[in-house]
This record gives structure tokens, sequence and C-alpha cells, in this order.
């Protein structure tokens, strides 16, 4: 009995998990490469009205998808432009894109408030996998393939990071761009690329919610997730593996906060992702005296060529 | 030099201008194949910005530069690597947290994209027994000492293929023993057909290697000549722009009661490694104790001890008397303890708010500038004005923000704003660093009429020079271990040189030196 | 950048008031020309759209007294953010500080002891205190642990905005209202009068600009102040000098969310008189005021007139739902348009851009 209640919570934690995980992988290269961007609420709720408008008129999930990525990619343009090109503040940047997101997928998913969606991502179960004892349950049953995705990106993209060529590029940008830079590395360029790479991540999380994970669209239908992707980002100290762990906690706690809903109120409950996330941070900040997971040097400094 | 215009280099009437300086007028001289050619000049000379435009960090506003006879436009590090020039920095470009072969591998074109380590810590081992260059390839940077660090930073040039190398004072991290070994890798690599460019300013390493010597001051050449013609009198002559006194005026002065006494002293660092160990020493009024030393063996980490910004893990602080061991750094200033620090602009100003602002940092809290909780700006303005007349601070005015003023202004007016608080005890840490010669020999000779006044001043400094024509007495640190406290008149420089290389004084006998 | 185009971007250290109002006009303008894009994809003709902005806004008296209205929120809510943006404290979570004021209000107004004629200045009171109190968390935990100011501020918001819905939902919720999310009404000692027939509440008014002016007068004329600058502008110079960052972070913070705390006190003893959700209390006031903050370049003076511009952007954005029937989102385009080419205009002011010589 005990077993199928953790089967159950684990299988609804990759679900619930997933665009969590991501965002975080996005934001993870972003950082990693010296920026911070505050906006993936804005990028992920474009990418959640992109993915449901496009399959709601087209009839074609996948190419929601393909538009959501797009969306995000298009909202962390203009972060990247008024952060990296101009040099704005950072932490101001992201704010604005957030709101600016929020207000423009209000202001153009108001026709499809309430509209059921037919062309849904539908989750899948997968023969024969569907049979392994215990993880055959919890990750093959009924789950979207979406969450595949993210399962499948982590390790790629911790490979990249940390054994690839490109890895030591982008790493290099965020600890020491003037190092980066004398090496003739084009450290606007790398940047750039990484804001990108995190909007299209983050607009491919915000579709998932939007045609896979309860098909519908609502106002605000993201409820903060891009926050805790924020969150999480320190709490996987850059790493995507420890991104991915952070995530389906979450996603895990996300799922045990509904279960408890006879004896909780559910306000309280809805409170708990968000007080959790202090709560990890305070744990990580007690835990990092020891030991030294520090953030990318140069997080969130405009790298300007040639300090006099 | 000869007209020959199959040089190397040829830096053809190079103009660098920045907002507030013109940073090179019109340069002009040739670099002969294989040969370390030097570039020397005080600090704001232009040396280092004409290196940086030829690496391809700044561009010029006018002028070319000619490879071979060759004109190039050399816009990018990226343009200078595939030219053949390879760089290595004063501040070393280093990512610290990576090994040496991540940044060894950084940019590298001809990197694989999967796993490129491997690969390139084989050829980097090769490279490294070929030039003598040994460091641990797997190593991570902030592990490594400056000495070290200053390997990798070559063997990346020479990974590159450079053919001309841009050494940018390379020599102020480095003991005397470890400049030794550089010279002579130097050495081997001109001899071998590389082109050596050396920027600095101590004339006696310059006269020691170099073949050529171009000598730059306020942004233009004075002359470019062969070592062989010239002397260091000359060139010190060229270099200033008149006869450079050494010996400042120094009187004697009676030494009074001792005002710091510190015994025992243990502290670590960043990094979790003990930085000061066991440093006991005394300071007195009216004398001026220099602590030597290559920069990294202790210096900072005892300096944020000494003003309460660090704790110190074992060991006493008495300040007059007091023991203030891990005081605040409040009740440090309180006890007329005052300290110029040496990131004058990141920790001694506050660059945004104006001079006004700037001149109360430590005093902003007591009459006549405060009464209660609110700030008398009539009393700051005035005795800001004051201290901008008496201290010859070059400002458009008191309202002016602070980070517009030079260097040299700028550790005048922290200079003024710590003696005015009237201290017992001034540290000063690195006071003349990266400041021309006028405003360095300013700042000296203030710290000398301090001396007479009877304050005790705890001068820090990595120029031996220095140490040496102000000191009483100097104690050299190594490793954040005392390795002798001697009078001025007791030691040579190259027993200083040996003991800031490591060798306690107890094991220096007359026959070594 | 500067080396593919035939320009050159030097910096200039010290931009004259002058260039900084004529650069801010020119982003504001930018603002709305883009936000006609947005007006014609929409499907609305943007000069249509312009004229009934303008008209809800300034029209006519009770126009203008809904600007008003809508302007004093973000005042007491701009004046706390310009106090924390000037320490270098990223206080995004005005919105949670005003709703623990809304909280604390409805509890002195319902459920505590006080006296009704105490129960005004009790409600402003308590407001602050609640509202700082909530300000004070992601202080203590900055200061102390080095935790990021953003996050926890923001997380502190979805806290907030929760604890409001489990109040009015659960156990404070009326008895006399028919089942709906609502506290009982405030009695009449606890409601704010207000000028005529307009929501203008004017002592939450009052109380703004003098906020407004004691601020201006701590930051610009105290110790406090001084060390709030100084560690706001370099924190190492400020530990240097001796200063105490924590107890610098903790006193901004005291008064960025006590005002914000106010800030509630005002919308709900002033309009709503009840409590009830959260985003009928606020229409997001927490987070305009940042951009209020921004746009005033940190000066609570200057809050005053640029509380008063976003005043007229809600009362606009209002009118412009009622007469065109545009979705209230389009506020947070503005709000997000304004905000870009605010911070991205900046480079003009603090860099020169100059033609190269060929």
């Amino acid at each position: 009995m005990v077993t199928s209640w953790i089967i159950g919570i684990l299988s609804r934690a990759l679900a619930y998990g997933t665009p969590l995980l991501l965002g975080t992988l996005g934001e993870i290269y972003t950082e990693r490469s010296g920026v911070v961007n505050l906006g993936v609420e804005g990028m992920m709720i474009m990418g959640a009205i992109s993915a449901f408008a496009t399959a709601f008129i087209t009839g074609n999930p996948w190419l929601g998808m393909l538009i959501a990525a797009i969306a995000g990619g298009l909202a962390a343009f203009i972060h990247a432009f008024l952060s990296i090109s101009l040099r704005a503040n950072q932490v101001v940047s992201g704010l604005a894109l957030t709101m600016f997101g929020l207000g423009l997928s209000g202001l153009f998913g108001k026709g499809f408030e309430g509209k059921p969606l037919g062309a849904t991502i539908p989750n899948v179960t997968v023969p024969l996998l569907k049979d392994i004892p215990y993880l055959g349950k919890i990750l093959f049953i009924n789950q979207s393939p979406i969450v595949y995705i993210g399962i499948v990106l982590t390790p790629i993209l911790s490979y990249v990071l940390f054994k690839t060529s490109i890895g030591i590029t982008i790493r290099s940008v965020g600890e020491n761009p003037a190092a980066a830079d004398s090496a003739g590395i084009n450290v606007w360029k790398v940047r750039y690329l990484c804001v990108l790479f995190g909007g299209v991540l983050a607009g491919l999380g915000g579709g998932y919610l939007s045609i896979a994970y309860r098909p519908a669209w609502t106002q605000e239908m993201t409820g903060g997730m891009g926050w805790l992707v924020i969150a999480l980002t320190i709490f996987a100290a850059w790493k995507p593996g420890r991104g991915l762990v952070g995530a389906y906690l979450f996603g895990a706690l996300i799922h045990l906060s509904y279960r408890l809903q006879p004896w909780v109120p559910p306000q309280l409950l809805k409170m708990m992702p968000y007080a959790f996330a202090i709560l990890a941070l305070v744990a990580l900040a007690i835990g990092s005296r020891r030991t030294f997971t520090q953030e990318p040097n140069a997080l969130m400094e405009p790298y300007v060529r040639g300090e006099k | 030099m000869s007209e020959n215009n199959t040089s190397l280099i040829r830096f053809d009437s190079i103009v660098k201008k920045f907002p507030d300086v013109l940073a090179n007028d019109h340069v002009s001289f040739d670099i002969e194949e294989g040969t370390i050619h030097s570039l020397l000049g005080e600090n704001g000379a232009g040396k280092t910005t004409l290196m940086n435009v030829l690496y391809g960090l700044y561009e010029q506003e006018e002028g070319t530069i000619y490879l071979r006879g060759q004109e190039k436009i050399i816009d990018s590090p990226t343009k200078a690597i595939e030219l053949g020039i390879g760089m290595v920095h004063q501040h070393f470009k280093l990512v610290s947290s990576h090994t040496v072969i991540e940044n060894i591998a950084l940019g590298l074109k001809t990197a694989s994209t999967m796993r490129p380590t491997k690969e390139i810590e084989r050829k980097l081992v090769e490279l490294a027994a070929q030039y003598g260059l040994d460091v641990d390839p797997r190593a991570k940077i902030w592990q490594l000492s400056a000495g070290e660090k200053q390997r990798v930073e070559i063997l990346r040039a020479l990974y590159r293929g450079a053919e001309i190398l841009i050494l940018d004072e390379p020599t102020s991290v480095l003991t005397p023993g470890e400049t030794e070994r550089l010279f002579q890798v130097l050495q081997d690599m001109a001899s071998s057909g590389r082109t050596i460019i050396f920027i600095s300013h101590k004339l006696d390493e310059v006269m020691a290697i170099s073949k050529y010597i171009t000598v730059l001051r306020d942004g233009r050449v004075v002359d470019t000549l062969k070592k062989e013609s010239t002397n260091k009198r000359e060139l010190s002559k060229k270099m200033v722009g008149r006869e450079v006194l050494f010996d400042l005026e120094r009187k004697p002065v009676d030494r009074g009661d001792k005002v710091l006494e510190v015994g025992n002293l243990s502290a670590f660092n960043d990094k979790g490694i003990k930085a000061i160990n066991n440093l006991s020493f005394d300071l007195h009024e009216g004398e001026i104790l220099g602590i030597a030393g290559v920069a990294g063996n202790g210096q900072r980490e005892l300096a944020e001890v000494l003003s309460g910004l660090r704790k110190a893990t074992s060991g006493k602080v008495f300040i007059d008397g007091k023991n203030l061991t891990n005081a605040s750094p409040r009740s440090i200033i309180d006890s007329q303890v005052t300290f110029i620090p040496e990131d004058r602009i990141n920790q001694g100003i506050v660059g945004n708010l104006t001079l006004n602002d700037n001149v109360i940092l430590k005093s902003y809290r007591k009459p006549p500038f405060s009464k209660g909780i609110f700030i008398n700006y009539r009393a700051v303005k005035e005795h800001a004005q004051k201290l901008i007349e008496q201290f010859d601070v070059k400002a458009p005015g008191p309202d002016t923000p602070a980070n517009l003023l030079s260097g040299g202004n700028i550790q005048k007016l922290i200079l003024a704003r710590e003696v005015s608080l009237e201290p017992k005890l001034i540290i000063a840490s690195h006071p003349t660093y990266g400041l021309d010669v006028g405003a360095a020999e300013q700042i000296r000779n203030l710290l000398l009429t301090q001396r007479e006044n009877g304050v005790a001043v705890l001068l820090i400094s990595e120029n031996l020079t220095e140490i040496t024509s102000l000191s009483d007495r100097i104690a050299v640190i190594y490793e954040g271990q005392l390795m002798g406290l001697v009078n001025r008149e007791e030691a040579t420089r190259s027993e200083l040189g040996m003991m800031m290389a490591g060798t306690r004084i107890e094991q220096i006998t007359h026959d070594q030196v | 950048m500067g080396k593919s185009l035939p320009i050159k971007i030097t910096e200039r250290p010290n931009p004259s008031g002058l260039v900084i109002i004529g650069v801010s006009f020119l982003a504001l303008l930018s603002a709305f020309l883009v936000a006609s894009f947005v007006f014609w994809a929409y499907g609305t003709n943007p000069i249509v759209a312009y004229r009934a902005l303008f008209s809800g806004a300034f029209g006519g008296t009770y126009e203008l007294s809904e600007t008003i209205r809508r302007a004093i929120p973000l005042l007491l809510a701009g004046v706390g953010l310009a106090i924390a943006f000037k320490a270098q404290f990223w206080n995004i979570g005005a919105e949670g500080q005003l709703l623990l004021g809304t909280i604390a209000a409805t509890w002195v107004a319902l459920f505590s002891p006080v006296p009704k004629p105490l129960m005004i200045p009790a409600m402003f009171f308590f407001g602050f205190l609640a509202g700082a109190a909530w300000g004070l968390i992601p202080a203590i935990l900055k200061s102390k642990l080095g935790i990021n100011d953003v996050i926890t501020t923001l997380m502190m918001n979805y806290i907030a905005i929760n604890f409001v819905l489990f109040l009015v939902q659960g156990p404070w919720k009326g008895e006399h209202q028919w089942g709906f999310p609502y506290t009982d009404k405030f009695p009449q000692a606890a409601r704010l009068s207000t000028i005529g027939t307009t929501h203008v509440h004017w002592l939450t008014l009052v109380i703004g600009v003098l906020a407004a002016i004691l601020i201006y007068i701590l930051i610009n004329q105290t110790t406090p102040g001084y060390e709030i600058k100084v560690l706001g502008s370099n924190p190492s110079a400020g530990r240097f000098a001796g200063m105490s960052y924590v107890k610098t972070t903790i006193l901004v913070m005291f008064f960025s969310g006590g005002l914000a705390g106010m800030a509630g006190v005002g919308e709900i003893a002033g309009i709503h008189h009840m409590l009830r959700n959260p985003s009928e209390l606020s229409l997001g006031y927490g987070y305009t005021a940042i951009i209020v903050a921004w746009l005033a370049r940190k000066n609570p003076l200057a809050v005053i007139l640029t509380a008063f511009f976003f005043g007229a952007i809600f009362s606009g954005g209002d009118a412009l739902k009622v007469s065109i029937g545009l979705p209230f989102q389009i506020t947070d385009v503005f709000n997000g348009l304004i905000l870009f080419f605010l911070i991205g205009s900046e480079i003009l002011m603090n860099y020169k851009i100059e033609w190269r010589k060929a």
C-alpha cells in the first residue's frame, strides 16, 4: 500500500516537475553565461498561450510546442538585447519581461479562456517498458512524452556543460568574461545564445502546461512557476543534474500538498511551494558555508571590454 | 633604429583616446624579429594601452600597425591570435575555478568539441617540457602560485602558436628567484626566433634582458634605443623627464610609545587556508614599519584583520594598550586607527557620491558633521574644501562625484580624509600602486610627514625600493610568516629578496650575499 | 557591438538633469508608440484607444479623482521602493507587504479590542508594522545569510496572497456576506472618509505626501540616510568605514515594508471596507510601484509625480476596458513596455554615442 502511494507520488512528481525542470535547465545555461533572466514567468506564459492558440487554430499540438519554443525565444531576445547590448539592469529587465509577458498573454488569451482544446498532447503508456517493476509504473504508464524530453535533455545538457568545448566557453564567459574575451571568445554572442536557449526551454515548459499537462488556457496559469525556477536554479547549484532532482522534488511537494487537502485548508497548501523555496535557499545558505558552491562569478555584470 | 621596412612589427603614429586622457599620442617605433624589446615607462605612460591595441582589445583612433610590412587591422583578440600574437596580462585573465587544461582549451579553434581535454593535456605536457614551464595540468587555477599562473598564461599563448609574446609587468607578482627563471625562459624563446615585448617600469630588469628599449612618457615615445648604447641613469631621466631622486628627505625621529602590538596572530583567507601564521611584531609612534613581500603572501589578510574586516583565529592585537583583537571596524576606527586600502576605488571611496560625501566616510557620526541624526552639510562642505586645498586634490569642485578623479587624486583624497582624523596608527596598503611618479612622491612625502608628527605607520608594499626608502624597520612576510624583522640599515636588497622568496633571516649567512 | 556599427560608445560619467528628463521622455514616447502596435494587433484603432485612455485619466473631475485614487497606493509603495532601491535592496515584495497591511487593518476593524475612535490610527499603525514585519524577513535573510532578495520577497508575495484567500474563505468569512469570500464590512469608525463623491481617501494621500518628504529628508540629511547611500553604492566601502550592512538593511526594509503596508490600509479602509480576494484589493500596485520608483530615479519627491502618472495609466486603462472592451491586461503591457524603454534608454544617459570619423 505504501509502495503504491510512493509510486503514485513519484509519477505525479515527474508530471508536475517537468515545466520546472525545463525552465531550470534553460535558466542554468543562461546564468552560467553570466546573465540573470527573471523573466522566466513571462517566457513561460508566452509559451503557454502560443502553444494553446496554435494548437487551437491549426489542430496540431506539436506545431504548438514549436511555436511555444519560438515565442519563449523571442521573449528572451528582448531581455538579451536590453541587458547585454544596452547594458540595462538585469533584475529590472527580467521583471519587465514578466510583466509584459503576463499582460500580453492575458490580452491575446482573452478569446481562448474556457475553450476546450481537442488538439492536445495526450499521455502515453509505453508497451514493454511499462512492465518494468516500480520504474515502469512511475515512468511509462500514463506519462506525457514531454516528461521524457525533460529526462533525456538533462544528462545531455550536463555533458555539454561540463565536458565539451562549448561548455568550457559558456562557463568561462560566466566566471571571467575578460579572460574569455582575451582568449578570442565573443562574450556577447555566447550570452545571447544562452539567454535565447533559456527562453526556448521556458517556452516549451509553458507549452507543456497548456496543451499537455492540463490542456486549457487560463490567465496567469503558470502561477508563479517561473519564480520557482529562479529559486531552483540556485538550489541546483547551476548543475543540470541537481536541477532535475530539485524540480522533481518540488513536483512531489506540490502534488503532496494537494493530497493533504482533506486535512489542511487548500490555500495554506498552495503556499507550500513558495515557502519551501525560501526554506530550501536558507538550507543551502547555511549548508554552503562549508563548501564553495558559488554562483558564476560574473553573474549580473554587463561585460564592457577594456576597463581602463 | 633602422628604417628597414622588414621589421616584424611597425607602429605608425598610433593614437588612442579615452574620455579624459590621451593614452597614446602618435606612437611610432619598430620591433625587430627574434629580440626582446622592452616598453619602459611609468604607470600611466600608455604602455599597456598600446599593447591592448596590438592585441585587439582596443581599437586605435588613428594610426596603423604593420606586420611584416603589411598593414593589419586587429579588431579582436581572435584576429591577434591568428596573426601569431599572444598576450600575458598583468592581471591574469584566467578562470580561477577551472583547471589549467580548461583554461588552455578556452577559445581554442583546433580543439575537438567533445572531450577536448585529453588531447590538450597531452600536447600541453610536451610544450611545458620543451620550455621548462612545468605546471600540473589538472590543477585548478586558484590553487596555483602567481608564478605558476603566469606559466599557464605563457603556455596558453604558446599553445596557440604565438610567435610574438607580449608580457605586461610580468615580474610584479614574482619573487626575485622566479624572475630569474622567467628571464631564462624568455631568452631561450628569443634565441629560437620568437619575439618578446616586455612591458615594465623596472629599470633593472629592462636593462637585464632587453636588446631594444622604447621609452614612453605621458603617451608619447621619448626614444627607442639599443640597450648597449644606454644606461640606467639616462633611461630613468627619459622615463620621468627629470633626475629622479630616490632618497626622500627622512628626518631623524625619536621613536615613541608602542602603538600597535601584534602577538602570534593567525587567520584564514577566503578559501579556508591559513593566510597569516603566527605573526608577531610591534610598532611605535613616529616610525614606519614596512611589510615587504610579494603580493599574495598574507598582506591583504593582515590588513583586514588589523582593520576589523576579518576574524583572527588566534593571537592578539593590542592598540595603544587596549586589546582590540577581533573588534568591530567601528571600534577600531574609534581607536584612531585609519586604513588606506589597497583597492582604493572599491574600498576607499564611494564612486557615485560627491567629494563632500566621501570626506566624511569615517567621521560622519561625530560633531561637527552631525548633530543628533542630522548631518550638518555646511560643516561638511567647509571641511571638504579645506582638505582639497591642503592636500592639493585636483578636482572641479567638492560636488564632483569621486570616481571622476584620477587615481592619484583619489588616493590623495583618501589620505586627506584619513589623516584629518588625527590617527595614531595609519595602515597603508600599497599606497602608491598604479600612481604616476608625481603623485607617488606626494603620497610618500605625506606619509613621512605623518611619521614626523608622531604617527605610527604600517606600510605594506611590494615595491622594495619604496619600503627601503621609507621604512625605519622592515619585516618580510612570506606565506603568512615573518621571515625576518630588521632595521633599515641592517639588510641588503638581496637579503631582503631572499627573505621574500622564503628564506628565514637566520638561515642567511653573509657569504651567501 | 560598437565595432560593427560606425558608432563609438564612450562613458558619460555624470548626466545632467536635463539629459535625464529628456531621455525619460523619449523612452515614454517610444513605449506608447510600440503600444500602438499592440492595439492595432488586437484590432483596435490606436488613436481611438489613446483618446479613450487620455479622457479616462484626465477627462473630467471624476476621471481626475480616479487617477488620484489609483495614485495613492502607488505613492506610498513607490516611496518605500525608492528607499529600498537606493540601498540596492530589490524589494519585489511590495505587493505582499501591502496585503499584510490589509490583513492588519481588517484585524483592527473587525476582530480587535481597539476602541472605535482609535481605529483609524490603529489601522495605520498596525498596518505599517505588519508590512514592515513582512519585509523584515527577506531583509534578515539577505543581510545575514546572503540569500537573494528578489526571490524571497517575491515568494512572500505568493504566501501573502494565499494567506488572504485563506482568511476570507475560511476563519474570517463574513457572517453577513451570503457566503461570498469577503469579511464582514468594516464599521463606520474604520472607514476613511473620501472627498465628496469620489474615491479619494484623502488621509492616505496626505500620509503619502508626508512620507515622501520625510523619506527624502531621511535619505539626504541624516546619518542613517548617509549609510543607506554609501552601502547602496558600495557595500565594501561601507563596511570598511564601520557601517553595519545588517542594521541598515533592516532599517530600509522596515520603512519599505511599512509604507507598502500603509498603502494596503488605505485601500481597504478607504475603498473596499472589507477584506476580499487579493486581486480585487490590489491591481498589482506593488509591482507597478517598482516602475514608479524607477522612473522617479529613486527620488522620493519625484515619486509624487510618477505615482500620479501611473495612476493615470491605471484609470485610463479602466476606461479602455469600459469604452472599447480592451481587457485590463493592457495596463500590464503598457507598464512592461514603459519599463523596457526606461531601462533600455539608460544607455543613452550613461554613455555618449557618437558617429565615428571615417
